[in-house]
């Protein structure tokens, strides 16, 4: 058992340096790490966006909100995430159903809340954060690993939020939200046999979601994927014109803001979901290794921050973002590079827009947090 | 206890690290799997991808209008568009520059400027696959030689745009300006959408003043191009909306008149419809060829022109400002007359010279011996100076101001005419903040006859004598008379904002013209000998122009002045008098005497408008009857 120290006077007990990062609660080497992405991604956003600079300081202005924000997340200590948890999670589940009652939203999805009085936000953004940490309470209650009949109840905590999400409709969010729940029930422990029969499950399923679940344009999006040439000016021209803009980039890339592709209007989304074309076309295989070299560096601190993390919940919470924030990288580059179907993931901390910068860096907060809260164990 | 059972945290962290290196494993995988992705679209694919990038792409591509067509009031062009053949490279399609530039000279002629121009551009900033041109305006030879070895230079291209040209160049110079290359300033100025395509602007003159009107709207094509950058097929095209044409108020014949009459020599002259006010005739001479200046002229060449001391570059019509010397006299007088200065009947004694005081400075008469006695009429029909000496200081440099202004003289008063100066008209206040000095009565003597600081522009002149053809109604010079289509002239012209100069008695401009026919044909007019076998009256004032102020007393010998500092000869008049149908205004640099030199030259003008044109008129339209109905 833990014991909780009223006092969070917890470096000194460790023997390890008091430091100014620990009386900031930051993690120094996880933040120079980001601070050196997101720094790169400001000027591939540059290029990406036309040289528009407007956007580049919309983004900056971004990054700065996720910043402070991860400081104040970084100041809690995770007793307080495994407190708030179940009620949080309460929340957004409200916050969900409100969304699809009252929501408001573009291209026939609802997404968004407008409160009044509050900035108009995404609940289902935030449930990125809150499955797992619910998933996490919930598991890390009893001992490891979980019986079966808990694991179906944690699943439950997961597949709740998704199907909310799904019906907006939002399936990328909600296989991201998701997966970031399953990833805890993983580190929970659970059986070998257990992750064989969902695979078996999930591989028979696949076509019954095919028939039922998914709609027109998913669909079109995985044939194109198969299929790109069959559809080059429709549904195959993302998918063509980012691989040609990734291929023509060679070894060394045509140089910062000489890309043709994205220039010349022929990759779309070029500042969005498909910047790391633009990246990989103007800096070509080298700058596209060191941009998985240094999203490498990041998962292993955090992996490591997860491994010496001091309790079952902040662990199985860790180890969910870290991997969260995996899967985003995983999907948003097979996806460009035309391995997965097109599905709206951004890069992190590259890409331009939306609330994923925010969301990214609250959870490197929390990560920062569980990293910089440490005391004594009791026994 | 919240969690009432047994944990075995040791043993937790144990299956937490397991699962943790499973994880890894799986990341190391999946980024490992990433990065061959990369490497097989990027190193094993590269050449299938870059081949990809460089051809079979759409592109869009801004289809820029053809610029407006400028006609004289007879409908015959002025300034059309012509097809022009240039080579452009795309550094990106070529493998090896240095060799295709040395390629290229040998089978076309790049000027080094050319050269020096291409190799900047090469060097700065640009979109990646916009192409730079290197040659402008090739040959019948070079296009030829071009078409048969194009396929040895990838990336070099010849393409054909629509360039201005002037067919009758150095007549219409002055008058219509030219267009030229967009400079860097301007590119800063324009609406770089719709000028997407669009490598010329006006300059100067109609073209730069009407350059909205003529310019038209941009149009947009979507091409399918291949890997060298030539168009396969056209996909998708919105056309252009082409500029408007437009008619001027100029007549060719009249334009051609002119410059024959000053042909040889330095000068200007500017006819003027006055019941339009529109300008029949706008010609500084020497002129130049506008053209040069379209594709780019030669910095050679451009320095011969700029540094020639006749001037060639310099429109002397709008930009050229004399002393107007006499010619300021008819509306000197209607200012005395209106002022109550003088009467009709009022005569003044001319010595040969004027005092302001006994014993003073004397001012002289041109006519050494005098006009002895002499009224307003007289005054003007022989010039005497000592008559306007003292209307001058009786009416004081204020009345004249007020007056001169009404007639235009200190401003601007075109309506479209670009670049036109206002000239000086001195007044008090001009002369304390631009000599620091106040108004003496001696500066009013000088002003009374148009000399001092008094400076004038032709057209200024030209205006002068129309509102007085028009016996005060203001009529603002313009050279725009109509443009093809619903929308009326009104549209595109500036509003004129000059009220008609009414006279307290308005049979005074019936006087003053007398008296401007007085010069034409009275027995001692000072320019009576160009009115001689004239079919019609005629109304007109001569002046000299002094190059160099000459000291008191100081004898004059045209014969040992250098040529170049000879007087300026001026001449203003309309005619016929009584139904004004042309005024002119006529300045022949170093001429000498305005009536025995500038006033033959307006009365040829008013024989060419009056007689020869409608003549010739009558004789074309019953030579298209005779001939049928051809046209």
């Amino acid at each position: 058992m833990v014991g909780v120290n009223p006092l969070g006077d917890e470096a000194g007990s460790l023997g390890r340096k008091h430091s100014i990062w620990t009386t900031l609660h930051l993690d120094p080497l996880l933040l120079v790490l980001l601070l050196l992405l997101m720094v790169g991604g400001l000027f591939v956003l540059y290029s990406g966006a036309d040289r528009n600079l407007l956007v580049v300081e919309a983004q900056a202005v971004r990054f700065g909100i996720g910043l402070v924000v991860m400081l104040f997340v970084a100041q809690l200590d995770p007793a307080v995430f495994r407190r708030w948890a179940p009620w949080l999670y309460l929340a957004g589940i409200i916050g969900l159903v409100a969304v699809l009652v009252a929501g408001i939203g573009a291209k026939g999805a609802q997404r968004w809340l407008a409160i009044p009085g509050l900035p108009r936000f995404q609940p289902s953004e935030g449930m990125k954060l809150v499955v797992p940490m619910a998933t996490a309470w919930y598991l890390s209650r009893y001992y490891l690993p979980p019986t079966f009949p808990r694991v179906m109840l944690g699943l439950l905590i997961v597949l709740l939020p998704m199907a909310l999400i799904i019906l907006q409709p939002d399936l990328g969010t909600s296989l991201l939200v998701g997966m970031a729940g399953v990833y805890v029930v993983f580190f929970a422990g659970i059986s070998w046999k257990l992750i064989t029969a969902f695979f078996a499950m999930i591989s028979v399923s696949a076509p019954l979601m095919w028939f039922f679940v998914m709609r027109d344009y998913q669909k079109q999006r995985v044939l194109t994927l198969l299929d790109p040439q069959s559809d080059p000016l429709g549904a195959g021209w993302n998918i063509i014109q980012s691989k040609t803009a990734i291929g023509s980039g060679g070894l060394d890339g045509k140089g910062w803001l000489q890309g043709t592709q994205s220039h010349l209007e022929f990759l779309p989304e070029s500042h969005t979901d498909f910047i790391v074309a633009v990246l990989a076309e103007e800096f070509g295989f080298l700058g596209m290794a060191a941009l998985i070299i240094l999203y490498f560096m990041i998962i292993l601190r955090c992996l490591y921050i997860s491994v010496t993390a001091q309790d079952s919940f902040s662990r199985l919470l860790a180890g969910a973002l870290t991997m969260t924030f995996f899967l985003y990288i995983f999907v948003n580059i097979g996806m460009v590079s035309g391995l997965l179907p097109v599905v709206g993931v951004p890069l992190p901390l590259i890409s331009y827009g939306g609330t994923s910068a925010i969301t990214l860096l609250a959870a490197f907060g929390v990560l920062m947090s569980i990293q910089t809260h440490r005391r004594m164990i009791a026994a | 206890m919240a969690w009432g059972e047994f944990k075995d945290t040791a043993g937790e962290r144990r299956l937490f690290q397991r699962r943790t290196l499973v994880m890894l494993v799986l990341v190391l995988l999946v980024l490992g799997g990433l990065l061959a992705r990369m490497y097989q679209l990027q190193l094993v694919e590269h050449e299938i991808y870059t081949t990809l990038s460089d051809k079979n792409r759409v592109q869009v591509q801004s289809v820029p209008p053809p610029r407006g067509l400028v006609y004289d009031r007879n409908n015959l062009l002025l300034a059309e568009n012509r097809p022009v053949f240039s080579v452009t490279v795309v550094p990106e399609r070529v493998d090896d520059m240095p060799a295709t530039l040395a390629g290229l000279q040998d089978i076309l002629s790049i000027p080094d400027e050319d050269m020096t121009r291409f190799e900047r551009r090469l060097g700065e900033y640009r979109r990646p696959f916009e192409a730079i041109p290197l040659s402008y305006d090739l040959s019948e030879d070079e296009i030829a030689r071009m078409a048969v070895r194009r396929h040895e230079f990838p990336g070099v291209e010849v393409t054909a745009e629509l360039v201005r040209h002037y067919p009758h160049s150095e007549l219409t110079a002055h008058a219509l300006g030219y267009v030229s290359r967009i400079n860097r300033e301007e590119l800063q100025r324009i609406d770089s959408v719709n000028y997407a395509g669009t490598n010329y602007i006006g300059k100067s003159g109609i073209e730069r003043f009407y350059e909205d009107v003529l310019h038209g709207t941009v149009g947009y094509q979507n091409v399918e191009t291949n890997a060298r950058g030539r168009i396969l097929r056209v996909l998708e095209r919105e056309n252009p909306v082409p500029g408007e044409d437009l008619q001027l108020h100029l007549d060719l014949r009249m334009q051609r008149k002119a410059h024959q009459l000053l042909e040889g020599r330095r000068g200007t002259i500017i006819a003027i419809e006055p019941a339009t006010g529109g300008i029949l005739a706008l010609a500084s001479v020497p002129s130049f060829d506008a053209n040069k200046f379209v594709t780019g002229i030669g910095v050679e060449e451009y320095r011969e022109l700029s540094t020639s001391i006749d001037k060639p570059l310099f429109n002397r019509a709008l930009r050229g400002q004399y002393p107007p010397g006499s010619t300021i006299k008819p509306m000197m007088a209607v200012a005395a007359l209106d002022s109550g200065a003088t009467t009709r009947e009022k005569e003044i004694y001319d010595p040969g010279y004027f005092q302001l005081r006994d014993g003073g400075r004397r001012y002289r008469d041109w006519k050494r011996s005098g006009h002895g006695w002499v009224n307003l009429m007289e005054s003007v029909a022989e010039s005497c100076d000592v008559y306007f000496y003292e209307m001058g200081v009786e009416m004081g440099v204020d009345v004249m101001h007020r007056y001169l202004s009404a007639f235009g003289f200190g401003e601007d008063a075109t309506l479209d005419v670009a670049g036109a100066l206002e000239g000086i008209l001195p007044s008090r206040e001009w002369k304390r903040t631009n000599r620091n000095e106040p108004w003496y009565p001696g500066d009013s003597v000088n002003m009374s006859i148009g000399q001092g600081f008094f400076l004038a522009t032709p057209l200024q002149l030209a205006t002068a004598t129309s509102l007085i053809a028009n016996r005060g109604v203001w009529v603002e010079p313009r050279l725009l008379k109509d443009i093809p289509g619903d929308r009326p002239v009104e549209e595109f012209l500036p509003e004129g904002t000059h009220k008609p100069l009414e006279l307290k008695n308005p049979d005074d401009w019936e006087y003053v013209v007398d008296t401007m026919e007085a010069v034409m044909h009275g027995p001692k007019g000072t320019a009576r000998r160009a009115s001689v076998g004239a079919s019609y009256r005629m109304a007109g004032k001569s002046g000299t122009a002094q190059v160099f102020s000459l000291e008191e007393d100081e004898e004059y010998d045209a014969e040992e002045i250098r040529e170049r500092l000879r007087d300026h000869a001026l001449f203003v008049g309309f005619a016929p008098s009584d139904n004004p149908q042309i005024a002119v205004a006529v300045i022949v640099e170093n001429g000498g005497g305005g009536s025995s030199v500038a006033a033959p030259v307006a009365r040829e003008l008013f024989d060419t408008w009056l007689e020869d044109l409608p003549a010739a008129d009558k004789h074309s339209l019953i030579g298209q009857a005779s001939t049928g109905d051809e046209r």
